[in-house]
Formats: C-alpha cells, sequence, structure tokens
C-alpha cells in the first residue's frame, strides 16, 4: 500500500515541481482574477457607507489585505528557510528567494495606503507609532533579506545567509500583529480577531475577506511564476533544464 | 448598489484623491510585477539558449581539431 501514498518529497526536487508549478499558474491566475473582481464589487459598490469614515473607509479594503499579505508572506517565507537550514533542500531556498519581493511589494502597499488613509482620518500621511513603525521595519528585512541574498555569488551560501536573516526577523511579526494592544498607537485595533466576533458589517467584512483571497492567489500565482526562473537560472547546468530549453516540446 | 452617480462614485466623498491614490497604485503594482517577470523570463530563456548554443560550437569546434589532430596524422604537425 505505501506505494500508493504520495511522495511529497518527490515534488521537493526541482525538475518534478517545474512543471506542476507551471501547470498551477493559471489556475491561481482565475482564482486571483474572480475573488480580486467580487471584493472590489462589495467592497466597493455595495458595501455600505462608514459612520465615522465617511467614504474613506474604502481604503480598508486594499490596505487590510496588502498588510495581511505582507506579514503572512513573511512567514511562509520564514517557513521555507527553516525547512532549506533544516533539511537541505534545493527547493525551500528557491521558494525563500521567490516570495521576497512579493512580500516587500506588499509591506510597500500597506504603508503607502496607511499614509493616504491616515491623512484624511489623523490629519498626518506618518507617525512613528508601534504599527507603522514595525511594518516599515517588515519592508526594511525584505529589503534586507533580497540586499544580502543578491551579494552573495554562491546560491547556496546565500539561501543560508538569507535563511537566518529571515528566521531572526520572524519575532517582528508578532510585534506588528500586536503592536496596537501591547501601546497606545494611533493605529486602530484589529477589525477582524479570531477570538470575538468582527466589528464590522457583514458586507465590509465579505469584502475585505474576497480581497485577501484575492491577493493571497496572486502571491501564489507570482511566487510560483519567480521560482520557476530561479530553477532554471540555478539549474542550467542540469540535464533536465537543458533538455527543456534546447527541444521544448 | 450603493451609488446613486458615476461622480458620486469618482468623488469618494471628498475623499477621492485618498481613495483612487490608494487603489491606482496597487492595481499598476499588481499589474506590473507579472508583466516584468514574464519579460525577464523571456530573457532568461533567450540568454540561456545562447549559452547553450555557444556551448555546443564550442565542443564541436574542439572535437574537430582534436579529430584533426589525431584522426589524420597525415595533415598534423606530427
Amino acid at each position: 500500500m505505501s506505494n500508493r501514498l504520495i511522495n511529497w518529497f518527490r515534488y521537493a526536487s526541482p525538475q518534478t515541481f517545474y512543471p506542476l508549478a507551471g501547470k498551477l499558474i493559471p489556475w491561481f491566475w482565475t482564482l486571483a482574477a474572480i475573488f480580486g473582481v467580487a471584493g472590489l464589487t462589495v467592497g466597493f459598490l455595495l458595501a455600505p457607507i462608514d459612520e465615522q469614515q465617511g467614504e474613506g473607509y474604502r481604503i480598508i479594503f486594499l490596505h487590510v489585505p496588502a498588510a495581511w499579505m505582507s506579514m503572512f508572506i513573511y512567514l511562509v517565507m520564514a517557513f521555507w528557510a527553516a525547512t532549506g537550514l533544516a533539511f537541505n533542500t534545493r527547493l525551500s531556498g528557491m521558494m525563500a528567494s521567490a516570495l521576497a519581493p512579493t512580500g516587500a511589494l506588499f509591506a510597500f502597499l500597506s504603508l503607502w495606503t496607511g499614509a493616504l488613509w491616515g491623512k484624511p482620518m489623523w490629519g498626518t500621511w506618518w507617525v512613528w507609532d508601534a504599527r507603522l513603525t514595525s511594518e516599515l521595519i517588515l519592508l526594511f528585512l525584505y529589503i534586507g533579506f533580497i540586499a544580502l541574498q543578491a551579494a552573495i555569488d554562491d546560491p547556496r551560501r546565500a539561501d543560508k545567509a538569507g535563511a537566518i536573516l529571515a528566521l531572526v526577523g520572524v519575532v517582528n511579526i508578532p510585534i506588528i500583529y500586536f503592536s496596537v494592544k501591547w501601546w497606545n498607537t494611533l493605529h486602530q485595533g484589529a477589525s477582524v480577531s479570531l477570538t470575538r466576533s468582527p466589528s464590522m458589517a457583514t458586507m465590509m467584512l465579505w469584502g475585505m475577506l474576497l480581497c485577501t483571497l484575492a491577493c493571497w492567489m496572486y502571491s501564489i500565482a507570482i511566487a510560483l511564476m519567480r521560482v520557476r526562473m530561479i530553477m532554471l537560472e540555478r539549474e542550467r547546468h542540469t540535464d533536465w533544464v537543458h533538455a527543456l530549453l534546447i527541444d521544448p516540446e | 448598489m450603493h451609488w446613486n452617480s458615476l461622480a458620486e462614485f469618482l468623488a469618494m466623498g471628498r475623499h477621492g484623491l485618498y481613495v483612487w491614490g490608494s487603489f491606482i497604485v496597487m492595481a499598476l503594482l499588481m499589474l506590473a510585477e507579472p508583466i516584468l517577470l514574464r519579460h525577464g523570463r523571456k530573457q532568461l530563456i533567450a540568454r540561456l539558449r545562447r549559452q547553450y548554443s555557444a556551448e555546443i560550437s564550442d565542443s564541436r569546434r574542439i572535437a574537430k581539431r582534436d579529430s584533426d589532430f589525431h584522426g589524420n596524422p597525415g595533415r598534423s604537425r606530427n
């Protein structure tokens, strides 16, 4: 019976993962588009006005997904980094490198949309408050990870160095998440939490969740696209990449 | 539908600049990333193919030189 079980380690090899990722990418793009259209329709066309913030609150449908993804991608990146250090699998380091630029993109977007939300609501683009500062540090962690890897020629050494940076930086994630609880901040508290029912209208909640799913699917599609490029580049001297590029199909 | 007119939708109750400023930047960056990746992928594949064909013609040249040298004693420099 054991040969009927899926051998997950088989997919840890770039040679088998490459075509699988290629097949999955269009599906994730389709899902991202569907969730994106649905989320934006609910958030921008159907959701009611907010009592306190007026129409400006609609930035929430962009800001919250971007901020969540920036933290979540970092956790996934740190997970791959740890796996790479523990098992020395080639794929792990490639996955971590593939995620970093998209994580940085979402960290930037969460700061950008946050600034544009802060200006009309708080009267300022930026404050050195715990939530905002720790999110800025997250952006710097992503940039540091990318720069560190780019500075080291040997990819396996670059993976190791990056993995250590990623794992040290992971301490920042709970700081971002709980900052609104631990310190007095200008940033509002969590709108959605696992422990209590959400403090917002159902329509708003749905809009936010659908937009988050769209960003999630987008991130998976992009990470798979990027990891395939990293695979080709790093494995260019192997027979499988040779065979793939010299006689396609 | 929450809106009565397009103008009202675009105005976002005096917050149009902030809402659309967020939306446009996010949309542009999330469109640019896959487009740049596709472009980078095409370039990478073209570069690797060039490298391979250079390696193949190199190895053929070396093989030919070796066979000229060893395979044809009459024409070699001895």
